[in-house]
C-alpha cells in the first residue's frame, strides 16, 4: 500500500505577485515618483475624484495615471480630459489589478518625468485587496450614497488601504449620510486610519486633500535625499 | 471572484513541487488568513477546477483557517481582535491595527503518496 507523507514547502501564493510589486517599488522610489493607487465599488466616484485630482495636481505637478476596467475604455477617455497622461488596462474579465499589469502598462512611460502616478483599481471592494501593486499610498473611497456600514462589511480592504476617502459629500444632506456613524465604522476596523471627507463635484475638501498628497511627496523626497 | 486566479496560483506552485521531487501530490495544504480576502468556499470549488487538467487532478486541497492576531499596545501582548468587524484587544478591548497574522495564503504542505518497492 502506497503510505501517504508530509512534505513541508511553506510557500507564498502570491509570492509573484509580490515580487514584481518589490521590483515596482523600487523603480518608483529610484524615480522619485509618488505613487497612489485608489479602490472602491463600482458607481462611488473614482474616475470624477480622479479627473478632478489630475486637473488641479497638473497646475504644478507632473501627473499621470493608469486605470483599469473590465471592457470599456470610458473612464480613460473621461480621465483625458484632465490633460494627464493616461493609459488604459483592459482586464477583460479579471477583477483586479495585478502588478504585473502595471509594470506592462508602464513600459513606455519614463517615470523619471513623473511627480505623481495614480492608478485606478477595477471598481470592486473585494479582490484588489489581496494584490500589492508597489503603490506609497493605497486610498479606499467610500461614497455618502452607499451607506454607512460598507466599513463592516468589507473590513480585509480598509485593512490593506492606508487612507479612506469619503465622496460626493455635495449628496450627504439629500441621502441623509450620517458621517459619525461611517466615520465610527472605519475606526472600528481600522483603529487610526486618517479620514477625509470631500465631493469632486463642488471642490470641498480638495485642497486638504491635494495638501496630504503634497506633503507626502515633500516627505518621500526628503527621505530619498537623505 | 479572484479565487479562480488565487487557485491556479496554488496548483502552477504544487506542480512545480511535483515535479521537481518526481512525486504524486493526494493534498495541498494551505494557511488561509481571515484577512485575505479570499473566500474559502469558492477556493474549494475553484481548486478543482484549476486542478482538473493538472498534475493535482484529484487531489484535495485542505485549508486551515488563521485568525487575526493583532499586537495590543496595553497588555504589550500578542492578541485576538473582538470581531472582524471590531478591531479591538479581545482581552482588554484597547482599539489597534497593528496586525501581526491574519493576511496568509500560504501552502505549507503537500501529501504525496509514496510507492513502496516490491518486496
Amino acid at each position: 500500500m502506497p503510505e501517504p507523507r508530509l512534505i513541508e514547502v511553506r510557500k507564498n501564493v502570491l509570492k509573484k505577485n509580490d515580487v514584481v510589486a518589490r521590483e515596482l517599488r523600487e523603480q518608483f522610489r529610484a524615480a522619485g515618483v509618488f505613487v497612489v493607487s485608489l479602490v472602491s465599488s463600482p458607481g462611488s466616484g473614482k474616475t470624477a475624484f480622479l479627473e478632478k485630482t489630475l486637473t488641479l495636481l497638473r497646475r504644478d505637478y507632473r501627473v499621470a495615471a493608469l486605470v483599469g476596467d473590465l471592457a470599456t475604455e470610458n473612464d480613460a477617455v473621461r480621465l483625458a480630459r484632465s490633460q494627464a497622461p493616461v493609459k488604459q488596462i483592459t482586464t477583460g474579465t479579471l477583477c483586479h489589478l495585478e502588478a504585473s499589469m502595471v509594470q506592462n502598462a508602464l513600459q513606455e512611460w519614463n517615470l523619471d518625468d513623473l511627480d505623481f502616478l495614480f492608478i485606478e483599481n477595477v471598481g470592486n471592494l473585494v479582490c484588489p485587496s489581496s494584490y500589492d501593486l508597489g503603490e506609497n499610498l493605497r486610498l479606499v473611497l467610500i461614497s455618502v450614497t452607499e451607506g454607512e456600514d460598507k466599513p463592516l462589511k468589507y473590513p480585509t480592504i480598509f485593512n490593506s488601504a492606508d487612507v479612506a476617502v469619503v465622496t460626493k459629500m455635495d449628496l450627504a444632506v439629500a441621502v441623509e449620510f450620517d458621517w459619525q456613524a461611517a466615520y465610527g465604522n472605519i475606526q472600528a476596523v481600522r483603529p487610526g486610519m486618517q479620514v477625509l471627507k470631500l465631493s469632486a463635484k463642488t471642490g470641498e475638501g480638495m485642497q486638504e486633500y491635494l495638501d496630504f498628497l503634497m506633503g507626502q511627496l515633500a516627505e518621500l523626497r526628503v527621505g530619498a535625499a537623505s | 471572484m479572484h479565487e479562480l486566479s488565487i487557485a491556479m496560483s496554488i496548483v502552477e506552485l504544487a506542480e512545480e513541487e511535483a515535479e521537481k521531487r518526481g512525486v504524486q501530490i493526494t493534498a495541498v495544504h494551505l494557511r488561509l488568513g481571515a484577512l485575505s480576502g479570499v473566500v474559502k468556499e469558492a477556493l474549494l470549488a475553484s481548486f478543482e477546477m484549476a486542478s482538473e487538467d493538472s498534475l493535482l487532478k484529484g487531489s484535495r486541497l485542505i485549508i486551515e483557517d488563521v485568525p487575526v492576531i493583532v499586537f495590543c499596545p496595553s497588555c504589550q501582548a500578542q492578541r485576538a481582535i473582538g470581531s472582524i468587524q471590531l478591531f479591538c484587544c479581545a482581552e482588554c478591548g484597547t482599539p489597534t491595527s497593528a496586525i501581526l497574522q491574519g493576511k496568509e495564503i500560504e501552502v505549507v504542505a503537500l501529501e504525496i503518496e509514496e510507492c513502496q518497492s516490491p518486496v
